[in-house]
């Protein structure tokens, strides 16, 4: 064996993408993909050209944050994904409907190359990604595949949920990839567990999105979404760590 | 994967052995292909001739081989062994589509026919990869 083929394509695939930000936490629940839909709605909304590559491959759910429902990417040299709400949307939701895919770890790893060597993302200033949890084979494929990733890491402020995103910076920081910042999700009350956290990895720490009863509301609805009280203070973060 | 990323992949790769291995020129490139990648080999050859560069010092006449290797998968539930037809019988176009583009949704489509389980290894005849470039130094 020579070679796979696929992995020599899947920079040329992003050669004209400008920043690639991958939404990443480590744990389950704790609102990364509503952080990457809003934050990829919120970035097509002040006028940058945005993908959105949902990679919960077991689990994806941005469609229906984000009320997306396209018909099938056109194939031309690959697949194009389609444009909805402004943002060009990929997900395994396309191929797989509402069916299960129980895919274990090295399927994981094979249908993410799989993804980033038929996807023509075309020109975009950002490529935001949604990450699945944990710390398993599509983060360590992310980081080999995607060198010029910056990772944008989500976190609430229960002790529960430190602690693993504080396993994820020791892991990011040991790779030395770029850090974003840490951005605190779903905040209930006062404190400074996530704040602190971030700074004790000297990153930056992007704000607090309140926790926002309005938001299962606004599911499915792009426009709604954008309204709620998360979303607006998502907007905050965007213009003062994304489009400075 | 697609006939066109999969013939740009090829090219690609090919280039990159070729100037590992010394080679000025390619003469021949081998790619072996798993059957669950559902590759057409019509539109893989299509595809070839429209990457392939008009001009390159290292691409003339180059004669690209396709081989399909079956499919074999192994149930992890309850041991049996199978190939793609027992296991998919006939798939509709858009399942058939979707393991096209994403080989691993065979976990989605396919079931072991012994006892139905989604959770099987496959054996053989997955992937995607080159298994000679020959050519002159």
């Amino acid at each position: 064996m020579k070679g796979d083929p696929r992995l020599s394509v899947i920079d040329r695939r992003l050669e004209k993408v400008g920043r690639i930000i991958a939404v990443t936490g480590g744990k389950g629940g704790i609102g990364k993909s509503m952080v990457s839909s809003c934050l990829a709605l919120n970035l097509a909304r002040s006028g940058q050209k945005v993908g959105l590559l949902d990679l919960d491959l077991t689990g994806p759910c941005d469609h229906l944050i984000l009320g997306i429902d396209s018909p099938f990417p056109e194939e031309e040299f690959g697949l194009v994904p389609p444009l909805a709400s402004g943002i060009r949307f990929m997900s395994i939701t396309y191929f797989t409907g509402e069916r299960p895919a129980p895919l274990r770890g090295t399927d994981v790893s094979n249908a993410l190359i799989e993804l980033l060597a038929i996807v023509q993302w075309g020109e975009l200033d950002f490529l935001v990604i949604d990450m699945p949890p944990g710390l398993g084979d599509a983060l360590l494929d992310a980081l080999r595949l995607l060198r010029r990733a910056e990772f944008l890491v989500v976190s609430t402020a229960s002790r529960v949920v430190l602690e693993t995103v504080k396993r994820s910076l020791d892991l990011l920081g040991q790779v030395g990839v770029p850090i974003v910042g840490v951005l605190e999700n779903m905040r209930r009350r006062e404190g400074k567990g996530v704040e602190e956290l971030a700074l004790q990895n000297g990153l930056l720490f992007l704000g607090s999105l309140p926790f926002d009863e309005e938001l299962e509301e606004a599911l499915g609805d792009a426009e709604q979404l954008t309204q709620t009280a998360a979303a607006s203070a998502l907007m905050r973060v965007v213009r003062n760590a994304l489009l400075t | 994967m697609h006939e066109f990323a999969l013939a740009e992949g090829v090219i690609s790769t090919a280039l990159d052995v070729a100037e590992k291995e010394g080679l000025k020129r390619i003469s021949r490139i081998g790619v072996a292909i798993g059957e669950l990648q559902q590759i057409e080999k019509e539109l893989f050859a299509q595809a070839i001739t429209e990457i392939m560069p008009e001009e390159h010092p290292q691409l003339v006449d180059v004669d690209v081989d396709l081989r399909i290797e079956p499919a074999r998968f192994r149930c992890r539930s309850c041991g049996g062994e199978f190939g793609f037809a027992e296991a998919g019988g006939e798939l509709a176009e858009e399942e058939s589509e979707a393991i096209h583009f994403i080989p691993e949704l065979a976990h989605t489509y396919l079931r072991c026919p012994v006892c139905e389980s989604p959770d099987f290894e496959v054996t053989k005849g997955r992937g995607v990869w080159i298994e000679t470039v020959e050519g002159s130094e």
